[in-house]
């Protein structure tokens, strides 16, 4: 594990997100949506988180909680030992330049009136970088070159830029402000195969060369193996299972870490004995109206499941090898948890 | 490969042979769908995969007769046959029979393509109504039985429900349920799992291969994933700029390929074994189909290009030893026999 020794970059604790659900905007409250419903995590220097689970269990929102981008109903998060939650407008602006955010759809998050050597330009007068107007302009053109784009893209728009290089522009943007962590939100996921593993690559390549360190934020689970150095499953808005990636795609503990994995259609499932393909049924719950007791439950196929599920939601037990897991039925099988 | 003899294409339930789709645009005309020869079996399943804007929805679009056109056109020339029947040109009477009874289509969103203001359940007893004549508690009790088929749980409580009542998932089993209505020889899925979450597509992915089987339906699943191709095809046809570049078993196709674009594609593929390295990547970018690249299409990109990539373009070449076609001149007779000489 290179992160290994590292120091703690980012901390989250106990984070919480929750939404009040109302009739339309003025009407009554009807419930809380508990989007993110207190999460724990660590990031060191230089190290790569992969955040996967299914559409609606929180990773999004988790990623914009602790980057402020909304506010978070509870918990802390401690970026390099400081409180994020508690900054003020101007730390948090000196926050922002340390911690970035690229997101799916760079279409949809880049101005469409604005060249591309403007867009960077602008982030680095921002944040007082680069000097005067000749140095951002040189310093502009340095950043297209380190995600691989050229000199002349300085001058186009948007809308001249293939997704691909839509995307390395997003990065790009981010890198600007020469920041030590970035948030990947689902960075690569609407890209074709050929152009991800461009973007793969150079994610890769900036993380060697620059120290970053990453939350990656992906539904797709190959590629959340090939980059992650550890690896947080959520469900429902919380985490049932973290660990190192190899270890963690190698023997999963929890029956929903299973489940999501052998669901993964591959080159070599069906020419392969032994795939054993576990089926949910079903769809998630509501986040209004979770089950009771493990948020799992209804859809969980644990042979040993009882009254005990149905009725206590697991803290994430320590069940070595850097391995956590929140399934009550997984840590008595390791005699008795932590 | 050998001519198609007549009793072989009686048997063939859809045979396409070299279909051109173009469309005139002010930016000049691009050639979609360029020479695309592919046939589906009776029962059977095949893949098509490639890349954003490589032809493929346009090739199952053109099947449908689907076409908007202008600007599309389907060129004179090229031939679907459906259970040995042309139906390019055929009359719109003949292509709407078709549609409904014997070929059906299911697509990536199904939001989209239900009607947000009908329950799901009226939308099946329209289809029913319009395909096969049923009528009143006839159509809604046939209707109930799709969405059981379909495994929607509580079919007579989702009779009632409207498409933003109900999950992704359970929308795409909407959507198959419409298109069993008909009882369709041939079901066209173009991505259809691609919106959803890898359980749900799971279960989807089971669903149609279940009915496959049951109905003895020949399934065309369009798809960009290879890993949901590998899984639920037989064959597999390998779309690139307009043209089918690699055709045969999805096992020997993704195992060995031939072509060096599906090999391309396959080293890009992340996963376990990528861990720790730098994933092998096609250089270049996918050409435009307004401006295709004269000889092999892929030759720009190409790492094991020769001379004559250039300048002439291959054709679909048999793959010595198998009974699947790569276009590619490392295929053709010559290079074959370069290659034993070197081994020898």
């Amino acid at each position: 594990m290179i992160a290994g020794e590292a120091e703690v970059l980012l901390e989250v604790m106990d984070l919480s997100m929750h939404f009040s659900a109302r009739d339309g905007a003025w009407g009554r409250v009807r419930g809380l949506v508990k989007a993110v419903d207190g999460i724990s995590f660590t990031i060191r220097r230089g190290e790569t988180l992969g955040l996967v689970g299914e559409s609606g269990c929180g990773k999004s929102t988790t990623a914009r909680s602790l980057l402020r981008l909304l506010e978070p109903t509870g918990g802390r998060v401690l970026f390099d030992g400081v409180d994020v939650l508690s900054m003020d407008a101007r730390t948090l602006r000196a926050f922002r330049g340390r911690a970035q955010i690229v997101f799916q759809d760079p279409f949809g998050s880049l101005n469409p009136r604005s060249t591309a050597g403007g867009m960077l330009e602008e982030a680095l007068e921002v944040h007082h970088l680069a000097g005067d107007a000749t140095g951002r302009g040189r310093r502009a053109v340095e950043l297209l070159e380190l995600v691989g784009l050229r000199a002349e893209h300085a001058g186009r728009y948007p809308h001249e830029f293939s997704a691909g290089q839509r995307q390395r522009l997003g990065i790009a943007r981010a890198l600007s402000v020469e920041p030590e962590f970035i948030v990947l939100d689902e960075a690569v996921s609407a890209l074709d195969v050929s152009v991800q593993a461009q973007i793969l690559n150079l994610l890769s390549d900036l993380k060697a060369d620059l120290g970053l360190a990453y939350l990656f934020i992906a539904h797709d689970l190959a590629v959340v193996e090939h980059l992650c150095d550890r690896v947080a499953v959520m469900y429902l808005g919380k985490i049932v299972e973290t660990g190192p990636a190899e270890r963690l795609y190698r023997a999963p503990r929890h029956p929903y870490t299973k489940a999501l994995l052998s669901a993964v259609p591959s080159l070599d499932a069906k020419f392969e004995s032994g795939h054993e393909r576990i089926m949910l049924t079903g769809d998630p719950p509501s986040p209004m109206n979770p089950p009771s007791g493990c948020v799992f439950h209804p859809r969980c196929s644990h042979p040993k499941k009882d009254e005990a599920c149905r009725r206590d939601m697991p803290d994430l037990a320590d069940c070595g090898e850097g391995c956590f897991v929140a399934c009550i039925k997984e840590r008595s099988r390791l005699g008795g948890g932590a | 490969m050998d001519s198609v003899t007549r009793t072989e294409a009686d048997e063939t339930l859809l045979e396409v042979r070299d279909l051109r789709t173009y469309f005139h645009t002010r930016a000049g005309t691009a050639r979609a769908v360029d020479g695309v020869s592919l046939r589906v079996e009776r029962g059977e399943s095949l893949g098509l995969v490639g890349e954003s804007g490589c032809g493929k929805t346009m090739t199952a679009l053109s099947v449908m007769a689907l076409v908007p056109s202008p600007p599309g056109e389907v060129l004179p020339g090229s031939s679907i046959r459906f259970k040995g029947e042309e139906l390019v040109g055929a009359a719109e009477a003949r292509l709407r029979r078709m549609r409904g009874n014997e070929v059906s289509m299911i697509f990536q969103e199904p939001m989209t393509s239900l009607n947000p203001v009908h329950s799901v359940g009226s939308q099946v007893v329209e289809a029913l109504r319009l395909h096969r004549g049923l009528r009143g508690r006839e159509a809604a009790a046939a209707a109930v039985e799709l969405f059981a088929e379909v495994r929607l749980p509580d079919p007579e409580v989702r009779f009632g429900e409207y498409p933003h009542q109900l999950s992704g998932g359970m929308r795409q089993r909407v959507m198959i349920a419409m298109a069993l209505s008909c009882k369709p020889q041939l079901l066209i899925a173009d991505e259809p799992t691609t919106a959803l979450d890898v359980t749900t597509q799971a279960q989807i992915l089971d669903l149609l291969s279940d009915l496959r089987q049951r109905r003895s339906m020949a399934v065309l699943l369009i798809s960009h994933d290879l890993g949901v191709v590998s899984a639920f095809c037989d064959r597999v046809s390998v779309m690139y700029a307009g043209q089918i570049v690699e055709e045969g078993s999805a096992e020997e196709v993704f195992h060995h390929p031939r072509h060096p674009y599906t090999q391309g594609l396959l080293a890009s593929l992340p996963g376990r074994h990528s861990r720790g390295t730098r994933l092998p990547v096609i250089p270049g970018v996918a050409p435009s189909p307004t401006l295709w690249p004269h000889g092999c299409r892929f030759h720009e990109r190409c790492p094991l290009v020769m001379d004559r990539c250039a300048k002439d373009a291959p054709d679909l070449l048999p793959v010595a030893g198998s009974d699947r076609t790569a276009r590619c001149w490392l295929e053709s007779p010559e290079s074959a026999a370069a290659r034993e000489d070197t081994r020898a």
